[in-house]
């Protein structure tokens, strides 16, 4: 029981597809990655087919990490494990153009502000598991 | 104008009482509603052949059909993507029924979500398997963006910066909502309606929404009966045309999470079914009387009023701070209390309402409706009625 209560506890998750593995191959590997069709157009969530040229090929880019907040939303309730409350997840807008989710670090919820800039860092969250965040760009670096 | 306007009407409306738990199957509580319904019209239930229900529904048509001594099915179809497809059912029935497919066409949603299934606790326990749905949650869930609430809360928060949009302006439609409720003995918040503190001094759930921003969760049923509206005529009750029907989904749409468009303020999907049902009905928005404006969450009722026309892009906030959308306004929506006052059927209890309405019978009745507009889930891929007297 013990076990199965700990399994709860953790962070759903992602269902690992042919077309998105290369995004979780490359954050476990410390690395944002976009995908890039052959016509040169980048696109998240990653897809198996250009919606412009129709290109079934493609291949994964590493993105700058840089980006600004383009909307925010914090988790108050109902708070589920292992989650901590409040939870600020942010909708970044990559300087690249598309834009992510996840959560925002290192800024309290009251303090953030769309438009703000941000930088991402890959942290193992749980144990063997890495995911993408985000945090306030230092001055000079944005 | 569309092959369909005014070709079918529904004819007969069935729910069962709105609670918190039920107490009985919700397999029995659609029986109820689908009874009550086909009773409403005068119709035996071996003349039903055809059903339309939608997906998060747990009850099978021909398990419905068959408890009921329902009759030989010629068609039956479950409609994709859940609460956006509440309206979607009236339109598959039209269909049916005006294609000479089918005859007698209920349409129904029965489900003991409050008791049995809460949809606000999350996808947290959604399984890995590597499927197309499952790997769109994983872009969300991983990060605790789990709810409902939380993902339309992402897209509420860049509302409010590009227009201008308060707390308080998304409070003005629950208040809205309740006051309507207090007056109807159907609603779960009969008789207790709330101010705007009340909404304002509400928790929140996931910013920027509050409790009050949410709709109820709830157990119950409703059911319609759609047929042509040549038989109509001589059924029981004054019929309510099914003068426009459409469903929609934009290019860009995305379940839930419509998050990566050039602008994310505004649902092109709702924007779809509005311009199909006013070229279907003939009318426009000032032909409207009364509007049923899906409400699971406050913030997209401003940016459906703004989808149908009844105010300009972004100015939805300056419509609601006027009153126009209560009792006496000059669009009175959700005149039943909506999902947030009186009960969250997945949007098919605001069909009942528009019957209501077209009838003359509702408990909050509007004078002179000759059309009110019925709109189904947002967010997702959805669909909206307009129910006309004539």
């Amino acid at each position: 029981m013990a076990e199965m209560a700990g399994a709860r506890r953790r962070r759903p998750r992602p269902a690992i597809t042919h077309d998105n593995a290369f995004f979780w191959e490359g954050i476990a590997a410390g690395t944002l990655l976009l995908q890039r069709c052959r016509c040169g157009r980048l696109r998240h969530p990653p897809g198996p087919v250009c919606p412009v040229c129709h290109s079934f090929e493609w291949e994964a880019v590493p993105a700058s990490g840089r980006g600004r907040v383009y909307s925010v939303a914090v988790a108050h309730h109902p708070a589920i494990p292992p989650f901590e409350y409040p939870n600020p997840i942010g909708l970044v807008e990559l300087e690249e153009g598309p834009r992510i989710v996840a959560n925002l670090v290192g800024v309290a919820p009251d303090a953030i502000r769309i438009g703000m800039p941000v930088r991402c860092e890959i942290v193992e969250v749980e144990e063997g598991w890495k995911l993408p965040q985000f945090r306030p760009a230092e001055a000079g670096r944005s | 104008m569309s092959r369909l306007a005014r070709k079918t009407a529904i004819v007969g409306i069935g729910q069962t009482e709105f609670t918190k738990e039920s107490g009985r199957s919700e397999l029995r509580l659609g029986c109820e509603a689908v009874l009550t319904a086909l009773a409403d019209a005068g119709l035996d239930p071996g003349e039903v052949d055809g059903y339309c229900n939608f997906t998060m529904d747990n009850n099978p048509s021909i398990e419905i059909n068959r408890a009921i001594g329902g009759g030989d099915l010629r068609f039956f179809s479950c409609i994709h993507y859940g609460g956006g497809a509440a309206c979607g059912t009236v339109h598959q029935a039209a269909m049916a029924v005006a294609s000479g497919v089918a005859d007698v066409v209920v349409c129904y949603r029965a489900m003991n979500e409050r008791s049995m299934q809460r949809f606000g606790a999350g996808v947290q326990d959604r399984p890995p398997m590597p499927t197309t749905e499952n790997a769109h949650f994983g872009w969300y869930a991983p990060y605790g963006l789990l709810t409902p609430a939380s993902w339309v809360a992402m897209s509420a928060r860049r509302y409010m910066e590009e227009y201008g949009a308060t707390s308080a302006d998304f409070g003005r439609v629950s208040v809205a909502c309740r006051k309507h409720a207090a007056t109807n003995p159907a609603a779960w918040f009969y008789q207790r309606p709330i101010t705007l503190e009340d909404h304002q001094n509400s928790r929140w759930i996931v910013e920027p929404l509050r409790l009050l921003d949410c709709c109820q969760e709830s157990d119950g049923a409703v059911a319609v009966v759609v047929t042509s509206a040549e038989r109509a005529r001589d059924l029981r009750q004054k019929p309510a045309l099914v003068a426009g029907a459409a469903q929609g989904a934009g290019r860009e749409q995305q379940m839930m999470t419509g998050y990566y468009a050039d602008t994310i303020t505004g649902l092109p999907e709702m924007g779809l079914v509005a311009r199909q049902l006013y070229a279907d009905a003939g009318i426009r928005s000032q032909d409207v009387q009364a509007a049923v404006i899906y409400d699971h969450f406050t913030p997209f009722v401003l940016t459906q009023l703004e989808e149908f026309g009844f105010c300009k892009r972004g100015e939805a906030k300056d419509f609601v701070r006027d009153g126009n959308i209560e009792l006496g306004g000059s669009l009175p929506i959700n005149t039943h209390g909506g999902q947030l006052g009186e009960a969250y059927i997945h949007g098919m209890n605001g069909i009942a309402e528009a019957v209501r309405q077209v009838r003359g019978t509702a408990v909050n009745q509007v004078p002179d409706v000759e059309n009110v507009v019925v709109t189904a889930g947002t967010g997702v891929p959805t669909s909206g009625l307009i129910l006309s007297a004539s």
